[in-house]
């Protein structure tokens, strides 16, 4: 029966895999990269990981493949153009690929195990039938002996997040960033000016503001408050914040 | 040994292993033009190691080999996360990602 379930999974994922690299269109091939990593998810059921069997479905289809997909359907690319030269680099592919196989497949039948096996490092932790669960015994090594390259995988993860944020952020030129040493270097009398004004009038005839023009000019909106609209004006006045 | 790999055997996960390896290579040079599926294709040749180290992991009775893979997906995440980013920034300056057009920008 196991066996079944193992050459069923196997069967569809080297199936997919096919399709992922031969498949016409890129959207079908993330699809099809989904089904594959599905089915070997199930084949590590087989085997006996089951907390990698759902990581796998949750970082990889959840997380990597939709991210595949989402790119392959926000860039507007002409897929048509990218299968040319297909034919040309087909029968070179092949052949690597078949030398690869046929030393795999030598490796394979000149393989010999040692008589000694060595005592495994984690004992027989997470086997079946045994006192923990896959994932109880997994989390028992993580966090003991496994705990700096655990912490290490922490920080490349960060590492990439803040890389992928960076690279794909762009500066909008009417955003309003916080300015932290201008926000520090602010004096009173900068910002705080005192007016006497005529009762009921409001503060219309200032513009609508209390504070000083200079401390405002740098970051309103041309021809609202009061502003003059003009550059020069804006310039001259304004304090010019280089960012 | 964990009951399944023992009446599997480990030579079917190896072989299943192996092939996807193969098929994640020739998806390389199949796809010498399109980077999004040699990036697929390079997802494909981690997962066939991600199930060596599994099927080892059974075989043995060490679960070191599951660790591994644990830490084999965070950088593979990782990996997949910075090569996208740099894709669409790519996409985004010059309107095409062709492969062979990235060798323009060296020095």
């Amino acid at each position: 029966m196991i066996q079944l379930v193992f050459y069923v999974f196997s069967a569809v994922l080297v199936a997919s895999a096919a399709m992922v690299i031969s498949a016409r269109n890129p959207v079908h091939s993330v699809l099809f990269l989904i089904l594959g990593f599905f089915n070997a998810a199930g084949l590590f059921l087989v085997a006996g990981a089951e907390f990698l069997a759902m990581i796998l479905v949750i970082v990889y289809v959840g997380a990597v493949a939709v991210l595949f997909l989402f790119v392959v359907m926000m860039l507007d690319i002409d897929f048509t153009k990218m299968r040319e030269g297909l034919q040309r680099y087909a029968p070179f592919g092949a052949a690597v690929g078949c030398i690869l196989f046929a030393e795999l497949v030598m490796a394979g039948l000149h393989w010999v195990t040692s008589p000694v096996m060595p005592a495994p490092v984690t004992g027989g932790l997470g086997e079946p039938g045994g006192p923990m669960t896959n994932t109880a015994a997994l989390g028992t090594l993580i966090y003991t002996h496994y705990i700096l390259l655990f912490q290490l995988c922490g920080l490349i993860l960060l590492v990439a997040m803040i890389g992928a944020i960076t690279l794909t952020l762009r500066e909008k030129p009417t955003g309003r960033r916080q300015i932290i040493t201008r926000q520090h270097e602010r004096m009173r009398a900068d910002t705080l000016e005192m007016l006497d004004l005529p009762l009921g009038n409001g503060t219309n005839s200032n513009g609508g503001f209390l504070r000083p023009p200079g401390s405002y000019y740098d970051t309103a909106v041309p021809g609202s408050y009061g502003i003059p609209s003009s550059d020069s004006q804006v310039s001259e006045t304004g304090k010019g914040e280089p960012e | 040994m964990n009951s399944a790999i023992a009446q599997i055997g480990l030579g079917p996960f190896l072989t299943v292993s192996a092939a996807l390896l193969v098929l994640g290579v020739f998806g390389i040079f199949l796809n010498r033009k399109n980077i999004i599926i040699i990036m697929m294709s390079m997802e494909l040749i981690l997962l066939s190691a991600n199930l060596n180290f599994v099927a080892f992991s059974g075989a043995l009775g060490d679960l070191s080999g599951q660790v591994m893979v644990l830490f084999t997906l965070t950088i593979a995440a990782a990996e997949a996360a910075i090569g996208l980013a740099i894709l669409t920034v790519y996409f985004r300056n010059r309107g095409s990602i062709q492969v062979e057009d990235v060798a323009t920008m060296k020095g």
